[in-house]
């Protein structure tokens, strides 16, 4: 009896993850096809007629031709590459620059008005973008920032976000720790660099690989504040292909994937303690 | 915990938070005023009108569809979302390879949704894949992108993307609850039933508060998908309020949006500390 019932939540498992993945496994498939074969699928999404889209699952002539094509002659995919490389790692850098403190501060010190500010940041972290687009495009056309990567660096290094997440690893460290090494002789600056970061690493990774998954997906704050295709991360610039490029627009798709899947895999724990780590209430 | 006691400590406490607080300032805080100040206000001319802008929102159609199939959007995936996440991870603690299937389920969270415009339209398009298959296996054709059934793919996807992430904090929840009280239950004759709706469920409201909260801000990405697959003008059904911010910022309607990004966000703080408040009495 208890066997069966295993047995049918595995099967129930394995249901749910085939369906989860199935988008997932189209999106790996249909690039390695060669055009022609791509055609054929593609051909029914631009007409009216009855005809549908079928998909090999497995392709008659597997070939890194398009692969090839997007990496040696589509200049254009570079550019746009390093954009997102360039936007993501620097709003990551500064980030961590700017929230690691701030969170050690609120972990640590008492100051008056800490409890209100910091219900503030919550606050402010639980607010969809779209709540602060018109405050945000105001205060960036005022600094002349609109249309360039810039716009779309600056209000994401101030994210409140990071500050919750960091704070919560380095409000685990017990207090002893810190004094200890107070009584050495450290300032608090050396506090924070020999005692906070090391023990509070890891709630700092977690936040790295959360804000970069978000952040390599970042659609709103481009789609508002840049105009200049030339200047798009790839995750606004890819959907923008005319679909007559399908070949690109699904090879791309996979490189965009990659870096992606990447962290995803080697920062899963971090991932999951990340996610952890923003409960509001213990 | 550090008094800011010395001179210096205050010194250091201040070098601590300030890059921090002066940003916050400037990109959120102080603009955020300013819209709401600029809410009372006309956006050319910069007159005093009052509520008068909040009138016009309020009697606008547009807004009105977009607040109507947002909250309808937030009601129907929201309380699907904690449900269908509670039984898969209620399940979950109940096997092994707990670690694959947790994989498997945030897998969605990494994918970028660029990367997966092209194949949504692959599938659910009115020539799509699944068309497809419903009419080779005699039924008829569903017209997923422009009808209503586009508000259900758009919840799917919603919980599609969201589904791992609320796993993980139904299980970190589950697993936290003490092995050594199930157990005394079980001794005293207590059965599955008894022990999940008496035990479990009980000592996860603060998991279910925090699920509520994070949910409900997910929701509003949901716009990705919304936009990348459908556009800025999509079926009435999923024309959410994040379109229509959208479209009001680029037809430059800044009044209209200072107050309704005003009223959003009374009304989002308001729930959130309804939540708070409904939390903190039961405990």
């Amino acid at each position: 009896m208890k066997k069966i019932r295993f047995a049918s939540i595995y099967f129930l498992f394995a249901v749910i993850g085939a369906v989860i993945l199935f988008p997932v496994l189209i999106a790996v498939i249909l690039p390695i096809q060669d055009s022609d074969e791509l055609e054929r699928t593609f051909a029914p999404l631009a007409e009216t007629g009855s005809r549908y889209v079928s998909i090999d699952y497995i392709p008659q002539y597997p070939t890194l031709k398009n692969f090839s094509k997007l990496l040696l002659y589509t200049p254009e995919f570079y550019k746009v590459f390093w954009n997102s490389i360039l936007v993501v790692g620097s709003i990551l850098l500064f980030q961590l620059l700017v929230a690691v403190p701030s969170a050690w501060a609120f972990a640590k010190f008492r100051f008056k008005g800490k409890e209100l500010l910091f219900n503030l940041y919550v606050i402010f972290m639980l607010m969809p973008f779209q709540i602060m687009m018109l405050s945000q495009y105001i205060v960036l056309d005022g600094m002349h920032l609109m249309n360039t990567r810039l716009s779309i660096i600056l209000p994401a290094i101030f994210s409140t976000f990071p500050v919750f997440l960091i704070y919560r690893g380095f409000a685990d460290i017990p207090d002893d720790v810190e004094d200890s090494a107070r009584i050495d002789g450290a300032n608090e600056l050396q506090v924070l660099l020999r005692i906070g970061i090391p023990l509070g690493k890891s709630g700092i990774l977690s936040c790295l690989v959360l804000s970069f998954l978000d952040l390599w997906n970042m659609v709103e704050q481009p789609l508002a504040f840049i105009k200049d295709k030339k200047l798009f991360p790839l995750s606004l610039y890819l959907p923008m292909l005319d679909i007559k490029n399908a070949d690109i627009m699904l090879t791309a798709a996979i490189v965009t994937l990659i870096p992606a899947v990447f962290v995803f895999i080697i920062g899963q724990d971090f991932l999951e303690q990340g996610i952890i780590a923003t409960a509001l209430k213990e | 915990m550090t008094k800011c006691k010395t001179k210096k400590q205050n010194v250091y406490c201040l070098l601590f938070l300030l890059p921090s607080l002066l940003g916050v300032m400037i990109f959120i805080f102080i603009p955020f005023l300013d819209s709401v100040r600029k809410s009372f206000f006309t956006a050319v001319s910069e007159k005093f009108i009052g509520a008068k802008n909040y009138e016009v929102i309020m009697k606008n159609d547009a807004f009105a569809l977009a607040v109507k199939n947002t909250a309808l959007f937030t009601a129907v995936c929201i309380p699907a979302l904690i449900i269908i996440s509670f039984f898969l991870s209620y399940m979950i603690t109940k096997i092994k390879c707990i670690r694959l299937i947790k994989s498997v389920l945030l897998f969605p969270l990494a994918i970028p949704t660029a990367a997966m415009v092209l194949i949504w339209q692959i599938l659910f398009s009115d020539n799509g894949y699944i068309n497809n298959i419903l009419v080779s296996t005699g039924h008829g054709s569903v017209s997923f992108l422009s009808s209503k059934t586009a508000f259900w793919v758009l919840v799917g996807s919603y919980i599609w993307k969201n589904l791992g992430y609320t796993v993980i904090l139904w299980v970190t929840g589950i697993m936290k609850i003490s092995g050594s009280v199930i157990e005394a239950a079980k001794v005293d004759g207590a059965g599955e039933a008894d022990i999940l709706f008496r035990i479990i469920i009980p000592n996860l409201k603060p998991t279910l508060y925090t699920i509520t909260i994070i949910s409900f801000l997910n929701s509003f990405k949901v716009f990705r998908e919304a936009f990348l697959v459908a556009g800025a003008y999509p079926h009435d059904s999923i024309y959410l309020l994040q379109h229509l911010f959208n479209n009001w910022f680029i037809n430059m309607d800044f009044d209209k949006m200072a107050a309704a990004a005003v009223l959003v966000f009374s009304v989002i703080f308001a729930a959130i500390v309804l939540l708070q408040r409904m939390w903190n009495k039961e405990d």
